[in-house]
């Protein structure tokens, strides 16, 4: 089964191995994108999230053959070494990340949450990123990025 | 994941006959309850009939009263719209309370119906609101609608098109929700409709339900004090590691109790 995608800016045209193909498979084992991480086998870790059509989806709970002819952005595709996006750059000024494992998640999940809301305070912050789950840094620093890029983005 | 035949009918009739061949179907919606199952192998259906090439099963329009929404319409599209904020804000606030964000972004209304997980938010306010259910091929009554634990008047094949919500002249939604998955351990939606009360349960039964007891100790009198004395029985209520049959009578009537606050 053949898909057409649109995977940061460019198109692919991808051949299935089968129909059961996750997207998150497509994206790491495909296209070899291995920025967006498997943390869990449940759809609960948020670590997969890539943009879909402009919004936060969890790439492990679509198949791929659904997303034929759709438009996706992954963590490759926000900003480059030299040019981080705001988010990123807020991340590494405020410490938000330990191991980094869930971080391309987190950043996904928290452009979508600034870009789609009017102003973030602290708890709207804490449960816009309720679908991503960190086992380092207990949050805080996370959440005081997020406050932080939502300035500059 | 089993394999499966995956299909991606481009209308109503064609969606339906795919599934009466074919051997174990079932439909694709948001897919944000049946992937994560499909993964787990607690569902193997032999033929996945995705639902997203159907045009005109998304969209909101509020008309005579009435917020309708398409089955396809993503839970944060109904969050986000103004006319829902506007017509029934209950509904948006409740919509906004599902799940996770990349959840909200991807899981659609009739997904979550038709599945009638007895923790899913959306059951509370068919049932509370009074909704209609359309179908392919008729109109089921929101009280009528779920029958059991992951049970629906929905016959084999049928697909719901769309849902009717009657706008109340007030409402509020409060939920208990789990801490990890932010499914409902009980959720209650009170509707107003010009003095008439209704109060819709999820949660904490098999499927929602309406709280008849409660609905007349408040067309009585509508006081957060007066269900005090209200017995909420918890026969036959979900007993699990989340909560207790018992605890989860408790929590009906407190989150009854602060719905009737939030109604002001
Ligand atoms: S890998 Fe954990 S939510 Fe997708
Ligand atoms: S930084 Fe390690 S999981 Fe978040």
């Amino acid at each position: 089964m053949k898909i057409s995608i649109t995977v940061n800016g460019r198109q692919h045209d991808v051949d299935l191995p089968q129909t059961n193909a996750l997207l998150v498979d497509v994206l790491r084992e495909q296209l070899h994108l291995t920025g967006t991480h498997v943390g869990c086998d449940t759809s609960q870790c948020g670590a997969c999230t890539v943009h879909l059509e402009g919004r936060a989806v969890k790439s492990c709970a679509i198949l791929a053959v659904q997303v034929d002819g759709q438009a996706i952005t992954t963590i490759e595709g926000i900003g480059t070494p030299d040019d981080l996006h705001p988010m990123q750059a807020a991340f590494r000024d405020c410490h938000a990340l330990q191991c980094g494992f869930c971080t391309p998640g987190m950043i996904m999940s928290a452009i979508d949450l600034v870009q789609n809301s009017d102003s973030l305070d602290n708890r709207a912050v804490r449960e816009g990123l309720e679908g991503n789950i960190c086992r380092c840094t207990g949050y805080h620093n996370i959440v005081k990025a997020v406050l932080q890029a939502q300035e500059s983005m | 994941m089993y394999q499966f035949n995956y299909h991606k009918p481009a209308t109503l009739d064609e969606a339906t006959a795919l599934y009466k061949e074919a051997d174990d179907p079932i439909y694709l919606s948001g897919g944000q309850t049946l992937i994560p199952t499909m993964k787990q192998r607690l569902a193997a259906p032999t033929d996945v009939i995705d639902l997203a090439g159907i045009d005109g099963l998304s969209g909101i329009t509020v008309s005579g009263g009435v917020v309708q929404i398409g089955a396809f319409t993503r839970h944060a599209q109904v969050a986000e719209s103004e006319a829902v904020r506007s017509a029934i804000p209950a509904l948006a606030d409740l919509a906004g309370q599902i799940g996770d964000g990349q959840v909200r972004n991807r899981g659609t209304m009739g997904g979550s119906v038709a599945n009638s997980d007895p923790a899913a938010d959306y059951p509370a306010a068919v049932v509370g609101l009074g909704a209609t259910v359309h179908t392919d091929q008729r109109d089921i009554a929101g009280d009528d609608f779920f029958k059991d634990l992951f049970e629906t008047a929905l016959q084999p094949a049928e697909i719901i098109t769309s849902i009717d919500f009657p706008v109340p002249t007030r409402a509020a939604y409060q939920k208990f929700p789990n801490p990890a998955s932010r499914y409902a351990v009980v959720g209650v939606l009170i509707a107003d409709f010009d003095g008439t009360i209704r109060v819709g349960v999820t949660g904490a039964g098999p499927c929602a339900f309406r709280a008849c007891s409660i609905e007349d100790v408040l067309n009585e009198n509508l006081d957060p004090d007066a269900l005090d004395g209200v017995e909420v029985p918890d026969a036959g209520f979900n007993n699990d590691l989340h909560a207790s049959a018992e605890y989860r009578a408790h929590l009906v009537k407190i989150m009854a109790k602060r719905a009737v606050v939030q109604l002001g």
